[in-house]
């Protein structure tokens, strides 16, 4: 009775499950603080350029990550949409908890003034 | 000045609420379980939605019933559930049974710097559950009509 907010699922899915793993939510962290290629987060987090290309593929997928290829460098850089979406049904979900108690300190105030007559 | 209210996906199957009130635990507890007072506060004017009916058998094992109405519809839509655990004034526990994969909901009630905090928290069956019942109302048994209600419950706060 709690849920009264709308959401895309398969999205909501896909970035949890590329937010489930320690080296991605590292990868994020570190993009956090500024774009790096594929090879500077495979040195970073001592991994075979391959195993970061799945890693960064994995975040690409769930629109965490944008890359971009100039030359043979691929840059990689937060993808901030989907990040973003959740945090606006949270934010949502927030919202209505947030009204729902504003209404509920009204009624505490009431039970209070009653008991103090 | 009100108090702030936080929201956490604390893991894939849980979402925390807390939120501090100026007021003794047995007052915060009356208000959420007395039906006349729950029905003052449960759904934000600005939905547009009223609850329609309130049945509370506040007991360990009894049940509850919400009905609420909204102007686009003619058909009411239920939420109800048992509950689990009542220990007054600290902890409410019950369950949301209006689809199967509902979540089970822990209230606590802690006095704190002479208010009191509560915490609700909310535990789904599996991951998936939890991503279902943030995508969409459908699942939570409402009817067609009803489908866009938890969109205006938000969108029109």
């Amino acid at each position: 009775m709690n849920h009264m907010v709308q959401y895309s699922p398969t999205r909501f899915d896909a970035s949890f499950a590329a937010l489930s793993d320690p080296t991605r939510r590292g990868v994020l962290e570190q993009l956090g603080r500024g774009d790096a290629s594929i090879t500077e987060l495979a040195d970073k987090f001592h991994m075979t350029l391959t195993g970061m290309k799945k890693h960064v593929g994995v975040l690409e997928q769930a629109g965490l990550v944008a890359t971009q290829k100039v030359g043979r460098v691929r840059t990689c850089r937060l993808g901030l949409r989907r990040l973003e979406e959740e945090a606006a049904w949270i934010e949502r979900y927030r919202q209505l908890w947030a009204a729902r108690f504003d209404a509920l300190d009204t009624v505490i105030e009431d039970l209070k003034r009653k008991e103090s007559r | 000045m009100n108090n702030r209210t936080t929201v956490e996906r604390k893991s894939e199957r849980e979402l925390v609420v807390t939120r501090s009130f100026n007021g003794p635990a047995r007052l915060v507890f009356e208000a959420w379980t007395t039906s006349e007072l729950f029905m003052r506060w449960w759904v934000p004017k600005s939905s547009g939605a009223s609850l329609l009916s309130c049945e509370m058998d506040i007991r360990t094992g009894g049940g509850y019933r919400l009905e609420f109405g909204h102007p686009s519809s003619d058909k009411t839509m239920a939420f109800f559930g048992k509950y689990i655990e009542v220990t007054p004034p600290s902890r409410l526990v019950w369950t949301n049974e209006e689809s199967a994969d509902g979540s089970v909901t822990t209230v606590t009630f802690a006095e704190k710097d002479g208010g009191t905090l509560v915490v609700l928290h909310e535990l789904y069956p599996s991951k998936e559950a939890l991503d279902e019942a943030m995508a969409s109302g459908s699942t939570t048994g409402w009817s067609e009509q009803f489908g866009q209600l938890d969109e205006l419950l938000v969108t029109s706060l």
